[in-house]
């Protein structure tokens, strides 16, 4: 165990910077919704991480939070993917810059 | 004998109702409604028979009843039962039946038969009303109904403008007497604080001192003001005798022997109040319209024109009988006056009705032997007008009232103005039967007249008959109707009549009256024989003065000019003080108003809107700007977020060092 | 030493992973992908002695979440590529600088600080069954509250994805 944490962090900011691009650049809804994964689990990285190298890692809190992370992940991807069938269905599409009826 | 007050009442409201149900007929109903006209006025004449006989025995009853409170003082009405109202009941409703009887003749072929019959309902309801009444106030509401059903009635033949215009005339110039009359019964009330007459010790005509002489003369002026309006005394005759535009009955029962009789009576029934003061300026008005009136009558050429202004100098005779004499003097004029006027009414009637509604006297002629009947009774009248001695009930009251002016310790002028008019009435008089009774008929009209039918010349003959028999009542010899009304034992003593007051007053009476009478004869017997009257003999004689009576001595014609024209100036200068001043005013506040308006709409269009529409756009256009940032394109949000993210990390990191 | 290669082993495939998911055009391999970087990241929490987290993510990321992509892609044909469509946004020459921008300041960060180079905490042990007795007392809670919400999603997913009477088609959410 000699990695420090600065390269778990740095890992974690590539995963989160990976993530972003592509939900910045894709046109998919479904891909944005997968970079939009890979950012919670670079979170979800990051706080594993800190519980790692945590002085008091008995308290375990880092762990819960993943852990309650990953359920609410799960429930925003049933919804999530939901709503793009759902437009999908209405629209034909699923492409991610025609969804604009919520413009002001 | 208490229930007849009681029930009292009943006199004017049988009529009251036959008005009422006769208005609401329909107009083809001409039988019914005339029957029941008659048949009220029937009830009525038998009611006031009843209640006559009544008071024969007893005093008087009267029986009050409360109108209206308000706050602790209470109105009251009442009916009251005496002697004077009882024997004026019996005449009016007498006189009313007659003439309700020979209208059926007269207006037999007019239009609105029904209404007439209604109209005259209505006036003998009032009238007897008025009679009855125990109230000044009931007293008073009756006598504007009489004075509403005189105006319907003498506008009746409405289609001609003289009649509209007479009976406006007849209604105003009343209401100027009833003016004086109010405001006296205003002061009446604020003196006494009671307007029943008798109320068992507490109407006013119960207390002998009703207020200070001064006030009370006041109040007893004023009363009279009323009855000179309705009595056509000067200077408020002149609606009298344009009131003969009305149909002919209506002249005989309203204008001659009932409805300007009230104020005679009117007077009589308030006697206890009057002061002598006022009794003083009651005998003076009196014989000046006395004589005034017979005078114009002289020159007058329409017959019921003659007529109208001798039943003004008759009342003149009444009031003056009042002033000098007293009620029963008075009152006795008022009964044969009322009998023998109506029948020269209705003689009148009779010849205009069968000489096709010819009133000119000069146009008629020699109709003695085409209407005997009418002529007859015409005579009759005639003779009772004028004071033929002993058999003609004028007479006795004539010279009941000449004798009570003889008497009179005020001053002897209305003594020798009342021979004056003595002598000027049975002067017209002559005159008038001359031209249209005697010598050749003037014209075609005369020449074809015929009798009238008996439903006219019957009420001629009862009335006739009762012109002859109703001055025995109050002779001197026999003073049964003095004593009726004044209360005493009746005696029939014949050295009264003999005495040395009586004997030479009618001594002279008779001589004044037989000299007119002939030398009238003599002037107009001659010029009746005459084929063209185109100029009376006396214009002949005396141009200057025929000229002045026959225009009623310009009193028309000086009201139009001082009265009448004062108020048609008042009106004007009213009416531009109200569409020049009040109307300029009124135009300025509005004006002001306009500007306060237009000032307020501006301020609120330029202040108030404009802030607010200027506020709300731009609410609405930055709202418009900023909702361009919402484009519905979430990756776009996400890199604003992005962005944001790294500017908050910077600033977190290096921003606080 | 081994450690360190072992990390970046699994870094490398999480990358990896995650940079295909990002970067194919075919979206089934893309969800597959995602699957690889969800796969290497659970490596490395049993890597950090994270057993029972790094199992639960191979259960749910991999084993779930994955399939449900895979599924959600499928059903909105988003496996049929056709060559000539785009398959970045109009806008991604903006998006990739900005992630650009926010990995260069994160990692900045992360350099500028010397306190973030220490080493792990020697002798940590996460046993399931600590977990499972602090799930039940300390946070009990929100675990409840969890499983409130994963109901929820789950009628609510299943609503949305109904497909919509034809009547009421307006009116449907």
């Amino acid at each position: 165990m000699t990695t420090p944490l600065a390269n778990y962090l740095i890992l974690a900011s590539l995963l989160f910077g990976i993530g972003l691009a592509g939900a910045l650049a894709r046109r998919n809804a479904v891909l944005v919704l997968i970079g939009l994964e890979l950012m919670l689990n670079a979170a979800n990285l990051n706080f594993i991480a800190f519980w790692r190298f945590s002085p008091h890692p008995e308290m375990l809190t880092g762990q819960m939070f993943v852990l309650f992370s990953i359920a609410i992940a799960a429930a925003e991807v049933a919804v999530g993917l939901a709503l793009v069938i759902a437009i999908y269905r209405h629209r034909r599409t699923a492409q991610l810059d025609r969804f604009d009826s919520l413009k002001g | 004998m208490e229930s007849i007050v009681k029930y009292l009442w009943l006199i004017p409201t049988a009529p009251l109702l036959a008005a009422g149900v006769g208005a609401l007929l329909p107009r083809r109903q001409r039988q019914l409604g005339a029957g029941l006209a008659i048949g009220a006025i029937g009830i009525s004449f038998l009611l006031s028979c009843a209640a006559f006989l009544v008071t024969l025995h007893s005093g008087r009853v009267s029986s009050n009843f409360r109108w209206f409170d308000f706050g602790t003082t209470s109105v009251q009405l009442g009916w009251v039962l005496d002697p004077l109202g009882a024997i004026m009941a019996v005449m009016v409703s007498f006189v009313s039946l007659l003439i309700f009887v020979y209208s059926l003749g007269y207006m037999a072929k007019d239009e609105n038969f029904k209404q007439f019959f209604c109209f005259l309902a209505l006036f003998a309801a009032a009238m007897l009303g008025l009679i009855i009444a125990n109230s000044l106030l009931l007293f008073f509401m009756c006598w504007e109904l009489v004075g509403l059903a005189s105006y319907l009635l003498i506008g009746f033949w409405f289609q001609k403008p003289s009649a509209a215009a007479a009976a406006k005339k007849a209604f105003i110039v009343t209401r100027i007497g009833d003016l004086g009359f109010l405001v006296g019964m205003l002061l009446l009330y604020a003196k006494t604080g009671t307007l029943l007459f008798y109320d068992n010790g507490n109407g006013c005509l119960d207390q002998t001192a009703v207020a200070g002489l001064v006030a009370s003369t006041t109040i007893s002026l004023l009363i009279f003001c009323g009855a000179v309006g309705k009595s056509g005394q000067i200077p408020l005759h002149v609606w009298l005798p344009d009131a003969m535009e009305g149909p002919t009955p209506v002249s005989a029962l309203i204008h001659a022997a009932t409805m300007v009789a009230a104020g005679v009576f009117l007077i009589a029934r308030v006697y206890p109040l009057m002061t002598p003061e006022a009794l003083q300026a009651v005998t003076w008005v009196g014989a000046l319209t006395a004589v005034f009136a017979a005078s114009i009558a002289v020159a007058q050429n329409d017959i019921k024109r003659i007529l109208a202004y001798s039943t003004v100098s008759q009342l003149g005779y009444m009031m003056m009988g009042l002033g000098a004499g007293g009620v029963a003097v008075g009152m006795f004029h008022l009964m044969t006056h009322a009998f023998f006027k109506a029948l020269l009414f209705l003689g009148a009637g009779s010849v205009i009705h069968c000489c096709h509604e010819e009133q000119d006297i000069r146009e008629l002629g020699g109709l003695r032997t085409r209407q005997p009947i009418t002529f007859a009774t015409y005579a009759v009248g005639m003779m009772a007008l004028c004071g033929v001695p002993l058999f003609f009930s004028g007479f006795w009251s004539k010279d009941a009232i000449l004798d009570a002016t003889h008497h009179w310790n005020g001053s002897p002028i209305p003594f020798y103005l009342g021979l004056l008019g003595a002598f000027l009435t049975a002067f017209y008089m002559t005159r008038q039967i001359c031209w249209v009774f005697f010598g050749k008929p003037a014209t075609a009209k005369a020449e074809h007249a015929h009798e009238s039918p008996p439903v006219m010349t019957v009420p001629l003959v009862i009335l006739a008959t009762l012109a002859v028999v109703a001055g025995f009542f109050g002779t001197p010899a026999w003073p049964w109707f003095q004593n009726y009304l004044e209360g005493g034992q009746v005696g029939f003593d014949l050295s009264k009549l003999m005495n040395e007051h009586q004997l030479p007053l009618m001594l002279l009476s008779t001589a004044l009256v037989a000299a007119a009478i002939v030398w009238s004869g003599w002037i107009y017997g001659r010029a009746a024989a005459r084929p063209t009257r185109e100029t009376d003999p006396l214009e002949v004689a005396q141009p200057t003065i025929f000229v002045l009576l026959q225009n009623k001595f310009y009193v028309d014609e000086f009201y139009n000019a001082t009265v009448v024209r004062l108020t048609a100036a008042f009106a004007k200068f009213s009416d531009w003080l109200d569409r020049v001043f009040l109307g300029g005013l009124i135009k300025a506040v509005c004006v002001f108003a306009l500007v306060l308006a237009w000032l307020d709409r501006a301020l609120d269009e330029a202040l108030v809107n404009e802030s607010f529409d200027t506020g709300t756009e731009t609410v609405r256009s930055s709202g418009r700007w900023l909702s361009r940032l919402q484009n519905g394109q979430v990756q776009r949000y996400l890199r604003i977020i992005g962005v944001a993210f790294c500017g908050l990390l910077i600033l977190l990191l290096w921003g606080s060092r | 030493m081994l450690n360190e290669i072992v990390f970046l082993l699994c870094a490398a495939v999480t990358l990896v992973g995650a940079v295909a998911a990002m970067m194919l055009r075919n979206l089934v391999h893309c969800a597959l992908c995602a699957a690889g970087a969800f796969a290497g990241l659970a490596a490395i929490y049993l890597q950090l002695d994270a057993e029972f987290v790094g199992f639960a993510q191979v259960l749910i990321y991999v084993g779930a979440i994955a399939i449900l992509i895979v599924f959600a892609v499928l059903l909105t044909r988003g496996g049929d590529v056709q060559p000539s469509a785009a398959t970045t946004s109009p806008s991604w020459w903006v998006g990739l600088p900005v992630a650009a921008l926010v990995v260069a300041s994160l990692i900045g960060s992360i350099m500028a600080s010397p306190r973030l180079l220490r080493l792990p905490t020697p002798n940590v042990h996460a046993p399931v069954k600590q977990i499972g007795e602090q799930l039940m007392n300390q946070f009990v809670m929100p675990l409840e509250t969890v499983g409130l919400l994963l109901t929820a999603a789950l009628l609510g997913a299943v609503v949305i994805g109904l497909r919509e009477p034809r009547k009421t088609e307006s009116n449907a959410p």
